[in-house]
């Protein structure tokens, strides 16, 4: 009734090939720009304080999406498992601040991109062993990286250019005479440097995922063997997933310390990190673009709102909400491999399935 | 299935409506707490503390200035990430301050504060530089920075067996709080003639210092000086029984010297020595007054055992600066609402000088006296030892070398500020 | 050339200047790699069971311990908690069979790896809820392990022999023994054997997968127990044992996954070889490395020997 696709023809394959070839979907999609771009920075959220609606909710979402689409290239279509995450995203934000305090006139894109090809450089290199290796191999390769990366963070300490707090902060800088980071910058601004760099890359991978390399990519996850008789050449296909994800990984990790903490020391890239953008990827859906953005506002959102809820209307404290959350986490991630590997994404699928027919299913 | 959809509606609509609740009559101090994650022990004891300071206000006197606080706790972990979340949650209701209890979220905050014109007070940690109040004008690390205490420590040495010549093993915990000193050692080390070997442990190893116990007993140093906290305290004191390592050539620092980090080990941390400012005990008047007007009404979910504990303490007195500072902040502005703002002049007028202290029920705690350049009030502190069932305080207040700390503050606060173009700054003259 | 002394010259000028440190450090390592070896077993046992790589082993590890402590606390004899904690590691075994492994037989292996995953945040949450987060002393003594230490004089030094660490290489290489012996010999071990082989096969000659699983995961709980007893002791029982327990992970690849002699070999590999590099190497890097040393060794190993030592050649290679 609502979503229904008969009736929309295409007589051309490039009309087939559109990223939204249905009505429905472009009226959709159109509706969340407005709301993304006129409504939620002018109103911000329902019922919420504007500043935390910008600050705790709608950016880190916007660096989270990111940062799942980054993991998910590499785990859900390239099918090579990681726990490094957090600290490829700390090779990013690394990266990020030497080039902006080394060159105090680069421009803040093309500082971002570098910090992102820096990255998708350590990813590559942590990456060769899967040449020879998957599976639960490759899990240690990352982990090395994992507690290789952060101890060089504290260790090294020319990367927080030698001073005393060993955290990297972020100076006020400008772009086109606006500042857009540091403590100055305007919640606004930054929400809206996020906002358009999430598009530009979800615009990317889903071209890239559509692409030749992309196939490559499924292929080899599917069936290694199989991809490499029909002639894919694992080596490329795996170390450029290994590169894509890191750039985006790296990317987003700059943007997580820069436009959303201000500040970062080493420990908001450890383990830890690494195990929540993987539950963001497996709740939201492997290899979905779709569920990489509903698995990070999943996870980011759920425990900031079982929180609020538990501690105003149940008056629970801190201490048991927080482990409240944890279980759920855990719970939700067993229990999505088991009944749902897809995730919400499969979800959101099977609504749109059913509002086809709704509300006269045959 | 409906009924979820309902169910869930409702919970938001709740949650919509506290949320959105404007600000009352009170006075909203937040203070962001770590009752889980590994250092819990440590946060649900000062978390209680400074929760019962407050409600011993309320209930004693009725608030402050007529007022009632709110001790808001946010719950973070220890979590930088997750101290910003809560930092960002207090927006707009008028905070009068920010407690990060940690020194990562402090680092985070201390940018952010400003801009937002909220004082952050980090009594004992954060930044050592802060202590510049021209430079942070938001920012109080009363009643002495890191810097000021590795000094105090220093001379404390020097006085024991003397300096020069020595060999100092630093053994700390590896992060923002852990290599805070380090940069002062750096200057010192040439000017006092002594030597220091540096042993971090990292987080992740707190509980594993074999190898760092090693390094010492290669090295066999003449003191160890411990930057410890939570978990890695009780490690190292043991670890250092376990290689003969003489205890009373063992000091740590004031986050290093709770009943917590030692009590277990009892007779076998006999001798092991650290610094503190907040002495132990419940013979307080203001101990006392907790007991009576909170714990014992069953107002708190403090163990009946804990007060009068080195860390309880502790956060008693931070939670008397704060109080303090507000109540300046009212006599200034002569209203009983306060803003933040106001409670940063609060804070730079703060007098807790000896008869003060005693007026509180602190009397023998580090007086605390601010002004609009010296934000960390320079105070001295006390070495306690440990006698195998309670911490002994075992010398008078040791002050800090104020001579050689303050230049290398403000050299360091200069830093901070210079690759910050539009740091905001104040003139104290 | 400095920096060549430093690095090839200098750390063995040192170990033969102290040589009572140096014998130190391999007791410290040996202890370690013991417990290491203890806990690659544990994983062992499930992979080659089930196939599931089980990340919730250091977990579990941290869950006995603290178990262990909180009833003793709670006033219980201590050899009966320690029954009850094997009686909680049973029930878990039996709930993870029920909930996870029956739900996800046959699914691919990083699947089952994220189950696990997901099992640890579900252990974290419910360990730190029951038994709050605060680290606690192992009740060691209390069980009546021996306490003390010794001192054996050498070289104009010492070397010194906690008893309790005694106690852990002698327990735990009895236990290893038992697994090994348990493994390769008994009826149940030869039906794990058959179900690591084919599941199907073993299903039609009529061993039960259910029941090897659950007996699987609470020999990997007793493993836990013993490893969480001793790290415990060692330390405290705390939630920082678990990155501790994930050494355990390079144990494997070292050894090779399969391998229950490669468990061993890999343990002490690691836990002579960490110990070592940070007392003569880690002071020029700044120290610290023993958190990533085991895991760098293992990418070497992944690069040049993926199989490990001792794991079987077939493994899942490209």
């Amino acid at each position: 009734m609502f979503y229904k696709e008969t009736g929309q023809f295409k007589s051309r394959y490039k009309d087939e090939l559109a990223a939204f070839p249905l009505f429905e979907d472009k009226i959709g999609i159109g509706i969340l720009c407005v709301l993304t771009f006129l409504v939620i920075p002018m109103f911000g959220l329902p019922g919420l304080n504007y500043e935390f609606a910008m600050g705790a909710i709608m950016i880190p979402c916007m660096v989270f999406i990111i940062m799942t689409l980054g993991l998910n290239i590499l785990l859900g279509f390239a099918g090579q498992i990681s726990l490094g995450t957090g600290a490829f995203s700390g090779v990013g934000a690394y990266a990020f601040y030497k080039f902006i305090t080394i060159f105090p006139d680069i421009n803040i894109i093309i500082a971002l991109v570098l910090s992102g090809l820096v990255s998708a450089v350590v990813g590559v290199i942590f990456g060769l062993p899967s040449l020879k290796i998957k599976g639960f191999y490759l899990i240690v390769a990352t982990l090395a990286a994992q507690f290789f990366l952060t101890w060089a963070f504290i260790r090294v300490a020319w990367l927080y250019n030698y001073n005393a707090s060993g955290a990297i902060e972020g100076p006020n800088k400008e772009m086109f005479g606006i500042i857009m980071i540091g403590p100055q910058s305007a919640g606004m601004t930054r929400y809206y440097f996020v906002l358009v760099t999430l598009i530009v890359l979800t615009w990317l991978a889903s071209n890239v995922i559509r692409g030749r390399i992309g196939r490559s990519w499924m292929m080899i996850r599917d069936m290694d063997i199989a991809a490499e008789l029909i002639g894919i050449r694992p080596l490329v296909a795996k170390l450029s997933a290994f590169a894509f994800s890191s750039f985006y990984i790296g990317i987003a990790g700059a943007l997580m310390v820069f436009f959303w903490l201000g500040a970062a020391e080493a420990e908001s890239f450890d383990i830890n990190h690494s195990f929540l953008y993987l539950f963001m990827v497996i709740i939201g859906g492997l290899g979905s673009i779709t569920g990489s953005y509903m698995g990070a506002i999943f996870v980011w959102v759920v425990p900031v709102l079982i929180k609020e809820i538990g501690k105003s209307v149940f008056g629970f404290d801190a201490f048991v909400m927080e482990n409240f959350s944890t279980i759920l986490l855990g719970a939700m991630i067993i229990i999505i491999l088991i009944l749902e590997p897809h995730g919400l994404a499969r979800l959101w699928q099977i609504t749109k399935q059913k509002l086809r027919l709704w509300p006269f299913p045959y | 299935m409906k009924k979820h959809i309902i169910g869930a509606a409702v919970a938001l609509g709740t949650l919509i409506s506290t949320v959105s609740m404007s600000f009352a009559e009170e006075l909203l101090v937040p203070h962001l707490t770590y009752r889980v994650g590994p250092f819990a022990a440590n946060g649900t004891m000062g978390a209680n503390a400074i929760t019962d300071y407050f409600t011993m206000l309320n209930e004693r006197d009725g608030g402050i200035g007529g007022l009632k606080v709110n001790p808001e706790e946010c719950e973070t972990g220890y979590n930088a990430q997750k101290g910003v979340e809560c930092y960002e949650s207090y927006r707009g209701k008028n905070p009068l301050m920010h407690i990060p209890n940690s020194t990562g979220i402090t680092l985070q905050l201390l940018q952010k504060a400003p801009e937002d014109e909220v004082p952050i007070f980090t009594m004992g940690y954060g930044l050592s530089a802060a202590a510049k109040g021209e430079t942070f004008p938001w920012a109080f690390n009363y009643p002495a920075s890191y810097w000021s205490q590795m000094t105090s420590i220093l001379s404390y040495i020097d006085s024991e067996t003397g300096l020069k010549g020595k060999k100092i093993a630093f053994l700390y915990l590896d992060g923002g709080y852990g290599r805070e000193p380090l940069p002062l050692l750096d200057k010192l080390e040439p000017k006092m003639g002594f030597e220091t070997v540096r042993i971090p442990v990292a987080f992740a190893d707190s509980q594993n210092q074999g190898s760092q116990w090693l390094t010492i007993r290669k090295e066999k140093p003449d003191w160890v000086i411990m930057w410890g906290w939570g978990v890695m305290n009780i490690t190292a004191v043991k670890e250092a029984a376990k290689t003969r390592f003489p205890l009373d050539r063992f000091i740590g620092n004031w986050w290093s010297g709770g009943h917590v980090d030692v009590e277990a080990l009892g007779m076998k941390a006999k001798g092991y020595k650290a610094s503190n400012f907040t002495p132990a005990g419940r013979d307080f008047p203001v101990v006392q007054d907790v007991i009576k007007h909170v714990v014992s009404k069953g107002l708190t979910k403090t163990e009946p055992d804990m007060p009068g504990k080195v860390l309880y303490n502790r956060s008693l007195f931070m939670a008397v600066v704060m109080a303090e500072a507000i109540i300046e902040a009212q006599k200034l502005t002569g209203k009983a609402n306060v803003t933040g703002a106001d409670v940063r002049k609060g804070f730079e007028m703060i007098k807790l000088d000896e008869a003060r202290l005693k007026e509180l029920g602190f009397e023998g705690f580090t007086p605390v006296i601010g002004s609009c350049a010296d934000h960390e009030g320079q105070g001295s502190i006390f070495v306690q030892q440990w006698n195998g069932k309670d911490w002994e305080k075992i010398t008078d207040f040791i002050p800090p070398m104020t001579d050689i700390v303050q230049p290398l503050l403000t050299e360091a606060a200069d830093t901070y500020k210079s690759d910050k173009p539009g740091w905001k700054t104040q003139n104290c003259s | 050339m400095e920096i060549l002394h430093m690095i090839f010259i200098a750390p063995f000028l040192d170990m033969v200047a102290l040589p009572d440190l140096f014998f130190q450090g391999l007791w410290d390592g040996f202890v370690g790699g013991t417990l290491y070896a203890l806990l690659a077993l544990g994983f062992v046992l499930i992979f080659k069971a089930s196939g599931v790589f089980n990340f919730s082993q250091p977990i579990l590890m941290v869950l006995a311990a603290l178990a262990l402590v909180s009833f003793y606390e709670m006033g219980i004899n201590p050899w009966i908690s320690v029954a009850l904690v094997l009686l909680l590691m049973y029930a878990l075994a039996y709930g993870v069979e029920r909930v996870i492994l029956r739900n996800l037989v046959n699914q691919d292996g990083n699947i089952l790896f994220m189950s696990t995953i997901g099992l640890t945040f579900v252990i974290i949450g419910a360990a730190q809820w029951i038994f709050g987060g605060v680290p606690r002393s192992m009740i060691h003594a209390e069980l009546g392990f021996p306490v003390g230490s010794s001192e054996w004089p050498m070289f104009g030094g010492a070397v010194y022999f906690e008893h309790i660490d005694i106690s852990a290489v002698v327990l735990a290489s009895s236990l290893i023994a038992i697994l090994a012996v348990f493994f390769s010999k008994t009826k149940i071990g030869r039906g794990l054997r058959a179900v690591a082989d084919d599941h199907q096969a073993a299903l039609s000659v009529g061993i039960s997968l259910n029941q090897i699983w659950v007996i699987v995961w609470f020999v990997a709980g007793i493993v836990a127990l013993v490893g969480g007893l001793f790290w415990g002791a060692r330390s405290d029982v705390s939630f920082a044992l678990q990155i501790i327990g994930l050494k355990a992970l390079p144990v494997l690849i070292i050894g090779g996954f399969t391998s229950v002699p490669g468990a061993i070999i890999g343990g002490l590999i690691i836990g002579l070889g960490e110990k070592i590099f940070e007392i003569y190497w880690g002071p020029m890097m700044g120290g610290s490395v023993e958190g990533w040393f085991a895991y760098v060794i293992a990418l070497v190993f992944l690069l040049f020997k993926p199989q490990g030592l001792f794991g079987e050649k077939i493994i899942e290679r490209v």
